[in-house]
């Protein structure tokens, strides 16, 4: 693969073929017989039920079509027929690893549609939450990569130790640690106390050591270098065009960050670097997600030491009988996974006329064959692991 | 030199077994049911309903208006309202569930409930052991199994429900101001056909936000 | 940041017969849309891309319109017969009368384009069939945008839109051999789920009503025993 560090498709995207972003066809060598294979649906690898049905050539993959829909409940349909502020529990469960985003997301959506403000310290709590949900999300997806590469548990229940601390703290808060059910239109549903935010302080110290230990742990592991490097390479061009984002798109050296490019809550006011990816292959996947991980932590430390007092709640914002105006908005946000926006359509009704979710989950997936494509069938395990999904929201 | 990267991860992962030996903070291991982490505060399970006093049926605050019927995401409410009134812990006259159920195997402790009802009525139990041996009518909890009286509610969420007791104290000290100043108001006219005193007092009475249509 | 108008502008000077037309928005959020002609759609798309630098699509849904009853008022001159002194005579006269017309609905695809490069965005633009029931095929931007695949694959099987073009064009979430669009507004919920026992009385009767309905279905089929069972295993 020739690779060059510039983003320079663009320009001659006019000059290319027609059928440039398809999947490269190859040929099995020979004129031996392909093998069909059908990984999963109920496979350790596939974070839930999900199938591949991949054509072999030998160890080597020549199709892989991925099947989608095992979980699909039409979480937009319920959507349409209850109110808006009952679909808020409804998304904590689409990608349920990252209850908070989500909440965050769909509440950005209502008050771009209604124009509702939101205090400044829900802001920054609300920030405090989306970073924390972060660490956790990108901890949880190193270890399950490491899990899927063979490394049974260890690297895993390290990542959960750091994982438990989170989520005893979004218990604390919100009452739940996953499904958490916390962003209201308006504001957040609670204020945090002191000793909610001492405790956050205290976690958060801790944070740069499990970084470090990871870093340790697995950076430099052989084993881990040998399997991942120059494994399941995504050219960047093709990553915008194919609609990748978060972490994926990063990788492939785009530099992209929604939380820059949007500023969206008190994001502007931070300040934190965006890592980008040289190599494009699946070990820059595992290293952006830990320097994520770092620039996470940044962003906390800073939003922890400026938080400010006052409500957490817009006094104009409405529980009972919520109708927003007629119209149409779309509110996207930099979720642990990539962009996670939602459409919504009011008709001036208490429900939404149309409710959508734009997944990252699902869109990084459409990738997936093409990165797969001449890899051995062993490493198509750990491409989709570096993926990074929640099935819940692939499917919705 | 090849292997140096594994071994500096195998020194990692000795670090870490022998410090789960040694460090109070790694043995995190919980041997529920003998052992319990405490109780947080904030932790929802299950809705139940709040009465004053002693009697449940007496002194329950819910008086079926079926917002939270209508705002629930899953739809595990049924309500019946009554059809006669009954006076509710501050006497007033109040419409009643006749039938309150929550189905608790739909149910998914989102807490919308709690947060629409406009009585302080609902609220989130922290119970969550609740195996029953029958998956359909079991798991179907009528008025008496989710009526819990206040004192409950004092003990597994105090803050808030001193917060909620403040609010409702501070509602009821209002209205009864106000029923006082339309009795005397009333008393001042001294007209033979003064307003029925009941109706001023009821509709004083109505705490802000019943009168929301949903 | 261009602004639609800007950027209809500019359509409109490199592809004169584009057809673009600005949806406004009511809304707040200040997100207007084009209302682009199928036909011209995939060259406009390629323009957008290539020449706007509006490298990456990001989402792409279908939203259903169903046909609408309209009451309007329109005033009608018509012969009236009437008796003047005992003579029949035919006189035209203007009523104000109600009519009742249907407004046929449509199916829509929007699309939210946003810049890479450019770092800006959104652009929303939609496409609209002519009906929902036989016309109701859009050019797919696929081969255009890679990621209006899945996304288009999920319209096709929710909504039932078809894109002509789409290199796969298949059911992304329903099984294949699902006859419906669930997301349109006048899908009916089937009833043929497992019968539990249950609290619900809602549930029960509906359950009890299908179980009902089945049993006389196949008694009528009882005949022709094997189209029967063809005809339950379809429904399946």
């Amino acid at each position: 693969m020739t690779a060059t560090h510039k983003l320079v498709a663009f320009e001659s995207d006019k000059t290319r073929p027609d059928d440039w972003n398809r999947p490269q066809v190859i040929e099995p060598d020979g004129d031996a017989e392909l093998l069909e294979v059908a990984m999963g649906p109920h496979h350790p690898s596939t974070h839930g039920v999900f199938r591949m049905d991949v054509a072999l050539d030998g160890e080597r993959v020549i199709r892989l079509k991925p099947v989608f829909g095992y979980l699909h409940r039409n979480h937009e349909k319920i959507a349409e027929g209850i109110s808006y502020l009952g679909s808020m529990p409804f998304t904590d469960r689409l990608d349920y690893v990252c209850p908070l985003t989500n909440n965050w997301a769909y509440a950005l959506a209502v008050e771009k549609l209604t124009g509702q403000a939101v205090p400044e310290r829900a802001e920054y709590l609300r920030v405090i939450l989306g970073e924390l949900t972060r660490v956790q999300n990108h901890a949880s997806s190193i270890g399950f990569l490491i899990q899927e590469m063979g490394a049974s548990g260890t690297p895993l229940m390290y990542a959960f130790r750091e994982r438990e601390k989170i989520l005893d703290l979004f218990e604390e808060l919100t009452g739940a640690r996953m499904m958490c059910n916390y962003m209201r239109f308006g504001g957040c549903r609670v204020d945090a106390t002191a000793g909610w935010l001492a405790a956050t302080r205290k976690v958060v110290e801790g944070l740069p050591g499990f970084t470090e230990e990871i870093e340790r742990l697995l950076c430099s592991n052989e084993i881990l270098m040998a399997r991942t490097q120059g494994v399941g390479i995504l050219r960047p061009d093709l990553a915008v065009n194919a609609g990748v984002t978060g972490p994926m798109l990063r990788a492939s050296g785009v530099n992209y960050d929604i939380r820059k490019v949007d500023g969206y809550g008190v994001y502007n006011r931070f300040n934190f670097r965006v890592p980008l990816g040289d190599h494009w292959d699946v070990y820059d996947r595992f290293m952006i997600r830990l320097l994520e991980m770092r620039e996470s932590i940044k962003i906390l430390e800073q939003a922890l030491k400026d938080i400010p007092a006052g409500p957490v709640m817009d006094s104009k914002a409405k529980i009972r009988g919520f109708r927003p105006k007629p119209g149409e908005a779309y509110g996207r946000i930099e979720s642990p996974k990539g962009e996670l926006g939602f459409y919504l359509i009011s008709d001036g009704g208490p429900n939404p006329y149309r409710y959508r979710v734009r997944p990252p989950s699902l869109m990084n997936l459409t990738v997936l064959e093409d990165m797969a494509i001449g890899q051995n069938v062993a490493d198509v395990v750990l491409i989709f692991g570096s993926v990074d999904i929640v099935l819940g929201e692939v499917d919705r | 030199m090849l292997g140096e990267g594994i071994l500096k991860g195998l020194a990692e992962t000795a670090k870490n077994f022998v410090g789960s030996f040694v460090s109070a903070e790694r043995l995190t291991t919980v041997q529920y049911p003998e052992q319990r982490i405490a109780p947080i505060e904030a932790t929802r399970d299950f809705p139940f309903l709040v009465y004053d006093g002693a009697d449940w049926e007496a002194g329950m605050r819910c008086v079926a208006c079926q917002i939270c019927e209508k705002e629930c995401p899953p739809k595990c409410i049924y309500i019946v309202k009554s059809i006669d009134k009954k006076p509710d812990a501050l006497g007033k006259p109040q419409f009643y569930p006749a039938r309150f159920d929550i189905d608790i195997s739909v149910c998914m402790s989102c807490q919308i409930c709690v947060e629409v009802c406009p009585f302080e009525a609902i609220k989130m139990d922290t119970e969550f052991e609740l195996s029953r041996t029958d998956r359909f009518g079991g798991l179907l909890f009528d008025r008496e199994e989710l009526a819990k009286s206040n004192e409950h509610y004092h003990k597994i969420h105090p803050t808030e429900a001193a917060q909620v007791d403040a609010r409702l104290a501070g509602e009821k000290a209002k209205s009864d101001a106000k029923a006082k100043g339309a009795a005397l108001a009333a008393a001042a006219k001294a007209a033979a056909a003064a307003k029925p005193a009941v109706s001023t007092e009821n509709a004083a009475a109505k705490p802000e936000g019943a009168e929301i249509k949903p | 940041m261009m602004t639609v108008e800007e950027i209809k502008a500019a359509i409109e000077a490199a592809l004169p017969d584009a057809g673009v037309e600005i949806v406004c928005n009511p809304s707040v959020s200040g997100q207007h849309s084009l209302r682009l002609a199928p036909a011209q759609a995939v060259a406009v798309a390629k323009f957008l891309r290539d020449d706007l630098l509006f490298d990456y699509l990001s989402n792409v849904t279908g939203v259903d319109w169903p046909d609408k009853e309209v009451a309007e008022k329109v005033r009608v001159t018509r012969p009236v017969t009437k008796t003047v002194d005992g003579v029949e005579t035919t006189v035209e006269e203007t009523v104000e009368e109600t009519r009742k017309r249907v407004a046929p609905g449509c199916l829509e695809a929007v699309y939210h384009l946003y810049s890479v490069a450019q770092k800006q965005g959104p652009v929303v633009f939609r496409l609209k069939t002519v009906n929902r029931t036989d016309q109701v095929e859009l050019p797919s931007l696929t081969p255009i945008w890679r990621s209006a695949e899945f996304q288009e694959r999920e319209i096709f099987d929710l909504f039932g839109i078809v894109f002509t073009g789409h290199p796969d064009l298949r059911r992304l979430l329903m099984w294949d051999g699902f006859k419906d669009h669930p997301m349109r507004r006048d899908y009916v919920e089937p009833d043929d789920f497992e019968y539990e026992p249950t609290a619900h009385d809602q549930v029960l009767a509906r359950a009890l009503a299908h179980q009902a309905a089945s049993r006389t279905a196949q008694e009528a089929a009882a005949p022709a025993l094997g189209a029967g069972q063809e005809g339950t295993g379809a429904s399946q």
